[in-house]
């Protein structure tokens, strides 16, 4: 078959790109961890994104904005609060609340009275999350020098993505003796060059789900990793549906008109 | 081939418009009844691959332009704003970010159908060259797109590749700043990156207007090397013979593109450029994108001066004559034999230079110190110098000496001759 060859040829030179991704720090590689979302029909396990929302909320969002992120996205196509009774995500009351329980502050600085002075209010759905530091030099300054990264695309800016903040979050142990660390550093084998300023965030029983699923280490930081996952790359579910359509349609469209060709083609000599 | 037009317009606005402007004649000359040989093979279709890409990076290219903001605040956020908050956002920007990556594996098996079966000889030199234009003026289209999302490949990417203009002597300061707009790539070059970006696709298409056009004189090559000689026997019309074969061939592509798009949209791009572009923090390693590998791998070969040429700049020209070696390739090769089916020595060594341009690619990834498949001592600095020693030999002596000291298999008498098997 020369179109199969022609095919074979062209992911060659595509597969050209994967070893450009291969260059990679001298950090342990993590495990391949087996995810809901992962694969061409993986969905979001809404359960785990939401459970990992909480574990965002109670524990990431001390140090780590979400900048990208508004409320409304939550319950917006494929979001974890995506509830049929509210097809704009404006009106779900649940994300509604969760705006709400942010309390009154200024949302943003630019949102100015008529006396000029900046608006403090309660939160609506469309507003971003909080970040906890007003700045990069506030941030560096409350956690030792470094700076805790946003965490909207935490999970594309890294490679091996999810495997990788599992593994980094799970990855925590006791500095082996020739390590090198400076105070308030602590050691994880999956950080590039071992010394990580977080603390290791996580441990069994820090909280309490709300959903009464036990909270391990490994089951937070799955969660937490889920909830990351989808913040992003919210439209992944939407993504690969209509990569399916597309490619049934693109199929049935390919096998007629070889069928076409064939047709066109009978009666010549080539 | 430039023949009598059977074009007869039918109803009376036809006639009335084909004595004034005859625009519908020169479709139907051009694209229905146009003469094509008999025996294409399907890499006889990156050709139609390569225009629907073209349209396919205007259009979604557009749309983008529609919701991207060119400022160094505010480009990064904005990219996501497009994935996240515009209306099928998502889908366009990776149509836009993986379209220019299968614009290029087409353009290359293009280019690599052009070297085997000799289309760049006489009499389609210019539209050869024109080819090679439209692949320079793609790869600054390219070079430039990259750089709008302003993630910390894009910054980096930009100050490595415009810092090499700084290596040329005496002028090499001033243009580098004169490029930047500035005294660094920031503000001014991130806008005028933008501006330019909008504007070469539409040159591009520009191009290959007169890139078909050249191609309609003498008409397609085909996989023999042989003129058509004889229209009614050799050719076939356009349409609706190749109509439909290159219609096949594309949607095929664009199958495996749709898989690229919707189930693995940044599988070809790096993680680092999903943070955004930081001036004070250099990644690990800066790569470009995989389309540029190879010739990464050749500025980075050049670790040596070469009398007054420092290393450096000896990269840069070393970089920029793998390129420009194309412009004069039909001058090089001095067979007359167009097809490599009929050069039995001159085949063996093409297909190396397909592997040496494949490895460059690899040795652009690869950081030039590590070693080869882990063999002690065997850096991959040592396999760039020694592929792109065969990148250059391949044009100034293998093609040139082959060409009078090889003896071709004979060919057949005609493409019908040989489509009948009575050659």
């Amino acid at each position: 078959m020369k179109m199969f060859r022609i095919i074979a040829a062209g992911l060659a030179a595509l597969g050209l790109s994967a070893t450009a991704s291969a260059l990679e720090g001298d950090a342990h590689a993590p495990h391949a961890h087996h995810w809901h979302h992962a694969g061409p029909f993986g969905t979001f396990d809404r359960h785990a994104v939401q459970r990992g929302l909480q574990v965002y909320q109670e524990v990431c969002a001390s140090c780590h904005s979400l900048n990208l992120l508004s409320f409304r996205n939550l319950g917006e196509r494929g979001g974890p609060l995506e509830d049929e009774r509210w097809p704009n995500a404006n009106d779900n009351l649940i994300v509604m609340q969760i705006a709400e329980s942010y309390g009154e502050r200024v949302w943003d600085r630019d949102e100015i009275n008529d006396d000029g002075d900046p608006v403090s209010r309660l939160g609506i759905p469309a507003d971003r999350f909080p970040a906890p530091f007003e700045n990069e030099q506030i941030a560096r300054g409350s956690n030792g020098g470094a700076l805790p990264p946003d965490l909207s695309l935490i999970v594309k800016a890294r490679s091996h993505g999810a495997d990788y903040i599992y593994a980094l979050l799970t990855g925590y142990e006791d500095a082996p003796h020739d390590a090198h660390l400076a105070p308030g550093q602590h050691y994880n084998a999956y950080f590039p060059g071992g010394a990580i300023a977080m603390a290791p965030p996580l441990s069994d029983g820090l909280l309490e789900y709300a959903d009464g699923t036990e909270a391990t280490l490994e089951q937070m930081a799955e969660d937490v990793t889920v909830f990351l996952a989808w913040a992003s790359d919210p439209h992944m579910e939407a993504r690969k549906q209509m990569g399916w359509m597309v490619l049934i349609y693109l199929f049935i469209f390919a096998i007629l008109t070889y069928l076409a060709y064939r047709q066109v083609w009978a009666n010549v000599k080539h | 081939m430039s023949g009598h037009s059977t074009y007869e317009p039918k109803t009376g606005f036809t006639r009335w418009l084909d004595s004034r402007l005859p625009i519908v004649r020169l479709g139907w000359d051009s694209f229905v009844d146009f003469p094509t040989p008999r025996n294409l093979n399907y890499w006889w279709t990156f050709g139609g691959i390569l225009a629907v890409f073209l349209m396919i990076q205007i259009i979604t290219g557009i749309i983008l332009a529609m919701h991207y903001v060119p400022h160094e605040a505010m480009a990064f956020e904005s990219v996501e704003r497009i994935r996240r908050d515009v209306n099928f956002g998502w889908m366009i920007q990776s149509m836009h970010a993986n379209g220019a990556a299968f614009f290029f594996v087409a353009v290359y098996l293009h280019m690599f159908r052009g070297l085997y079966y000799g289309s760049y000889k006489a009499p389609r030199e210019i539209l050869w060259i024109l080819g090679v234009v439209i692949y320079l003026l793609m790869m600054a289209t390219a070079f430039m797109g990259y750089v709008l999302p302003w993630g910390q490949m894009s910054y980096w990417g930009a100050m490595v590749i415009t810092n090499l203009i700084g290596a040329l002597p005496f002028v090499g300061d001033a243009i580098r700043e004169w490029l930047w707009g500035g005294f660094s790539v920031g503000q001014t070059t991130l806008n005028r990156f933008f501006s330019l970006h909008y504007l070469l696709p539409f040159i591009i298409a520009g191009v290959v207007g007169l890139h078909i056009w050249a191609l309609h004189v003498p008409g397609n090559g085909n996989p023999l090397g042989i003129e058509v000689k004889d229209t009614k026997k050799d050719a076939l019309p356009f349409h609706p013979y190749y109509t439909v074969k290159d219609g096949f061939a594309i949607i095929v592509y664009l199958m495996i593109f749709a898989i690229f798009v919707f189930f693995m949209p940044n599988v070809l791009g790096h993680a680092d450029n999903f943070i955004e572009a930081n001036p004070l923090s250099t990644p690990a390693h800066i790569v470009p994108e995989w389309y540029f590998l190879p010739f990464y791998a050749i500025l980075r070969a050049i670790t040596f001066d070469i009398g007054p040429i420092d290393a450096k700049l000896g990269g840069v020209l070393a970089m920029f004559g793998a390129i420009a070696i194309l412009f004069v390739l039909p001058w090089l090769d001095t067979s007359k034999v167009r097809s490599m089916r009929f050069r039995p020595l001159t085949r063996w060594f093409f297909i190396f230079f397909v592997l040496a341009a494949l490895g460059l690619g690899w040795c652009g990834a690869k950081n030039p110190d590590d070693y080869v498949l882990g063999m002690e001592g065997f850096k991959f600095l040592y396999l760039a110098q020694f592929l792109t020693l065969y990148y250059f030999a391949y044009f100034i002596v293998i093609l040139p000496v082959l060409g009078i000291v090889e003896k071709p298999k004979e060919r057949p008498a005609s493409i019908e001759a040989a489509v009948l098997g009575n050659a």
